[in-house]
């Protein structure tokens, strides 16, 4: 099946953001359309992760404004960003540590619920019903990503590279339209790097989500993505398909330690 | 006007002895991010120990230097035995083990020291000073203005101690970063039961003022309690944040408890003394509300 | 009997989400039930219901309140006391204000009244974490204990604040009986204790544990962290709220505001440590622990002493009490920071294997 590469859907405009005297972002504009993947590279510290926290809502930059969905704003919040479907995964897993696998993915369909907790402390009937009706959602996640054995495992019990899927898990959950992936690959071995390649590709082919990835893999990056933006000290220095970033001197110059 | 002042001066003396308590809180939490709830109970177990010496026929001055023995032996226990077992844990969890510390202590001060309240004569009186009586017409405890002389001075010692030693500097560095601090070349274990023995050392100094003011007893925990609202008001981190936290809390709790209670008779009838009980932290709480890291804190963003 | 759950296959998952899953839990259950409906009422004494049942099962209760805002939310508290307090004076001013005003809902309203206030002292977790929040609770504790003595109005101008409860009667039946208080106890506790139970395996708990485990990416999910928090805090102080009535209505019919001490709040806090932070049968594990240690203290301290040939006066046993509860509190987190409702667990899980290991 092609995908339709779409209209663009998101549009940073000029954002800076600073920490008290750390300038993390300066002046950075690029864009995400819909359905494509689109990754952010550069070294560490160069403000990637930064960049998704502006994008959902978690960092609020002083400068620039975002384009989301046709409308213009100063800066994004994190629960608009999710109720209009953009979830997300962490660099450093961000997993409910006390909770089974089945429960950090019920909570990713959080938006979703509708009973009330009145509802739930008596477990009166449409209560149960959307339990129930949701834990086939969450099933079909569940047998996607290939995590049924551990389903009731607590999530802190699992080995890093499960953690990771059950990340991706947690996000995918809440059926989203544009999914954030903050380094979903780091750490991995060759044969989990795969798989979870794979899950990247498959999710945004079968269900047409706009994927934003953080990734130093190279050869990963150059495989998937549709885009590259490339950051280096809060600085934008490259943006272009693949085969483009990749012949930028800029670029390869930040790439081998050239200074500045 | 002068009972004003009065009632300031005496505030602003008794508040920084909540400076020294909490001084006591920052130093274990900078080195260790350990919120030491049984900071009072220390103070306790320090004057106690002090006065349980002197009962057994040890004069003052050897007595002290028991005492902060005992102290120092006692932080390291704690450190090796239950915190540093607990690297892992969230720090709330943490904190709930230092409240189990302090029932600990409160009960095993006693046991070895014994439990009726005493006096403990360190040689100053509380009487006005004369000079400020007649030229001004204010009381001003010879004791409070000594005692608080005693306190600065030790906050002075402190500070120049983080600033200027090597062991300070290695303090310091384990605050920010505990990768950076061993590169010090100290190890961080020293480093914790080292600050261990510097609080029980506060807590020691904390307890003798306290104790010779008003008698050693059970009493003496509650500073810890009077303490905590000082570090939401400074910030958990910071050594000048506790002392005008202190001076604030003190000051402002005093005011409250001549001025308050009044107006509120004039409003409900009934009487309504003991507003020092809650009056700080409800200031605190307020404050917080305003400025959630403190007057000193710095404003911190999650990482993620 | 074998605790199993091989070949109890769960085919749908309903089966799969029912409150208890294994059916040796679910028989376990209902025999407690029975056992603590039937059995006990027709076989304990006068003295083992007031003095130690009853006092079992409200402690249990607040226990539970402190649980659902500390174990599930992840927010420390140190002010339950205090709002046991809210709940008893509530309590009893809507039974003596409000001519006709049915017990049971007084006591609903008393919950009510203490969610109210537990809300307020709760908005401050919005702005700040951790110690920092345990320290803005203290301000709960001493400001309520503190009006409660004060403002007469509260206590129907009573000296000090100590109130005396009317009897407690219900559609005509009065319970003035050890026996009959401990069933009425019992029958709201079990209610309130299922309603945790199924409110922290549904969005509602899921939402609190997640706050509690990363709030950053309960946000990021769309949970929105002042709703969630004042929640746990409303809910938690309601069961504060109605187990500070029960406690002077069916435990010692008259109390007072510095009864509610900073002590009781520590030895709630004590409970859901012991018993297990995060987990409603810890809560009563935890509770049963902390009530019967003393007691077993004050039996065994004594002979001690005399076996050793030391004097322990009063003051001493009180001081190796205290010794005794910190060095628990202590060795828990340490040694078990999940508490007894995870030892339970561990067991169970070595029966299901038993006999054959592996
Ligand atoms: N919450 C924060 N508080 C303070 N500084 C931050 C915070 N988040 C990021 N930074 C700083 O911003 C810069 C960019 O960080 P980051 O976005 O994490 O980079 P990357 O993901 O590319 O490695 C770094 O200097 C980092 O220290
Ligand atoms: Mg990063």
């Amino acid at each position: 099946m092609a995908r339709q590469i779409g209209e663009v859907i998101l549009d940073l405009r000029n954002i800076s953001l600073r920490f008290g005297g750390v300038k993390a972002l300066t002046d950075i504009s690029f864009n995400v359309r819909e359905h494509e993947i689109r990754a952010i590279i550069g070294p560490n510290g160069a403000g990637k992760s930064s960049m998704l926290n502006v994008i959902n809502g978690v960092y609020h930059p002083q400068e620039g404004e975002i384009l989301f969905h046709g409308q213009v704003r100063r800066d994004m919040d994190t629960h608009d960003a999710a109720a209009a479907g953009i979830a997300r995964t962490f660099q450093n897993i961000a997993l409910f540590k006390g909770m089974s696998v089945l429960d950090n993915l019920m909570t990713g369909r959080n938006l979703k619920m509708r009973t009330n907790f009145l509802q739930h402390a008596l477990w009166w009937g449409p209560a149960k019903r959307e339990e129930l009706e949701h834990r086939r959602k969450v099933e079909e996640v569940i047998d996607f990503l290939e995590i049924e054995h551990i389903r009731k495992t607590p999530v802190g019990r699992l080995p890093y590279g499960l953690q990771k899927r059950v990340e991706l898990g947690r996000a995918l959950a809440a059926e989203p339209k544009m999914l954030l992936l903050d380094e979903p690959m780091a750490g991995m071995n060759v044969e989990e790097k795969q798989d979870m390649c794979r899950f990247i590709l498959d999710v945004n082919d079968q269900f047409g989500t706009t994927i934003v990835l953080i990734e130093h893999d190279m050869g990963v990056v150059m495989d998937i993505s549709d885009r590259v933006v490339v950051l280096d000290y809060g600085k934008k220095i490259g943006d272009g398909e693949p085969e483009e970033v990749k012949n930028n001197p800029e670029v390869i110059a930040a790439y081998l330690g050239t200074q500045h | 006007m002068a009972f004003f002042f009065e009632v300031l001066i005496g505030g602003l003396l008794s508040g920084i002895m909540y400076s020294l308590v909490a001084l006591g809180f920052v130093l274990i939490f900078k080195a260790s991010g350990v919120f030491n709830f049984a900071q009072g109970a220390m103070v306790y177990f320090a004057a106690l120990a002090v006065v349980g010496f002197i009962d057994k026929g040890v004069p003052l001055w050897a007595s002290v230097i028991l005492a902060f023995i005992v102290m120092t032996l006692f932080g390291i226990a704690t450190e090796k035995f239950v915190l540093r077992k607990m690297v892992n844990q969230p720090p709330i969890a943490l904190f709930m083990a230092t409240i189990g510390l302090a029932f600990f202590v409160e009960g095993l001060a006693p046991l070895l020291f014994g439990n009726d309240v005493r006096p403990l004569d360190i040689g100053l009186v509380d009487e006005p000073i004369p000079a400020i009586l007649d030229s001004l017409n204010i009381v001003v405890s010879r004791f409070d203005l000594t005692a608080a002389g005693l306190a600065a001075l030790l906050v002075i010692v402190l500070a120049l101690f983080f600033q200027y030693t090597r062991v300070g500097r290695a303090l310091r560095a384990v605050a920010d970063d505990h990768q950076a601090a061993l590169s010090i070349g100290i190890p961080l274990q020293h480093i914790w039961a080292l600050v261990w023995a510097v609080a029980g050392f506060v807590a020691l100094v904390a307890g003798m003022l306290w104790g010779a003011r008003n008698g050693v007893q059970f009493a003496l925990t509650f500073t810890a309690l009077k303490a905590l609202p000082v570090l939401i008001l400074g910030g958990f981190t910071s050594v000048p944040g506790a002392i005008v936290g202190g001076l604030i809390i003190g000051a402002s709790e005093k005011l409250a408890e001549i001025y308050i209670p009044p107006l509120m008779q004039s409003v409900f009838s009934g009487n309504f003394g003991g507003i020092e009980g809650w009056f700080p932290y409800v200031m605190a709480l307020l404050f917080l509300l305003v400025r959630p890291e403190g007057l000193f804190g710095e404003k911190h963003i999650d990482r993620v | 009997m074998f605790y199993r759950e091989t070949g109890q296959f769960k085919t749908s998952y309903g089966a799969d989400q029912q409150i208890f899953p294994i059916r040796q839990d679910r028989i376990g259950i209902v025999l407690l039930l029975a056992v603590a409906f039937v059995g006990v009422p027709a076989l304990g004494s006068e003295y083992f219901f007031s003095a130690i049942l009853i006092p079992f099962l409200i402690f249990s209760l607040a226990a539970l309140g402190l649980n659902i805002l500390t174990g599930y939310a992840g927010q420390l508290s140190l002010g339950s006391a205090a709002f046991m307090a809210v709940g008893a004076y509530a309590a009893y001013n809507f039974q003596v204000r409000v001519e006709g005003m049915p017990v049971l809902v007084s006591f609903v309203l008393a919950g009510l009244t203490a969610a109210g206030v537990g809300i307020l002292f709760g908005l401050p977790s919005l702005r700040i974490k951790g110690f920092y929040l345990a320290v803005a609770t203290l301000a709960a504790q001493f400001f309520i204990v503190w009006c409660l003595t004060k403002f007469p109005y509260l206590s129907n101008d009573s000296s000090s604040g100590v109130i005396s409860v009317p009897g407690v009667s219900i559609l005509g039946f009065d319970f003035d009986t050890p026996r009959s208080k401990y069933l009425l106890v019992l029958t709201l506790v079990t209610l309130l204790a299922l309603a945790a139970k199924n409110m922290v395996r549904s969005t509602t708990g899921r939402a609190w544990m997640a706050v509690r485990d990363m709030d950053v990416a309960a946000e990021v999910i769309g949970i929105r962290l002042m709703h969630t928090k004042l929640l746990a805090f409303a809910v938690s102080s309601f069961y504060c709220g109605v187990a500070g009535a029960l406690y002077a209505f069916c435990y010692l019919g008259s109390v007072e505001p510095d009864g509610f001490s900073l002590d009781m709040s520590f030895r709630i806090l004590f409970m859901i440590i012991v018993g297990g932070v995060g987990s409603i049968l810890g809560s009563f594990l935890g509770a049963a622990f902390i009530l019967l240690l003393p007691i077993f203290l004050d039996i065994v301290l004594p002979a001690l002493s005399e076996l050793l040939h030391l004097p322990f006066d009063g003051a001493t046993v009180s001081h190796i009490q205290l010794m005794v509860f910190g060095a628990l509190i202590m060795f828990f987190l340490v040694v078990e920071p999940h508490g007894l409702a995870r030892l339970w667990q561990i067991a169970k899980e070595k029966l299901r294997l038993w006999p054959f290991p592996h």
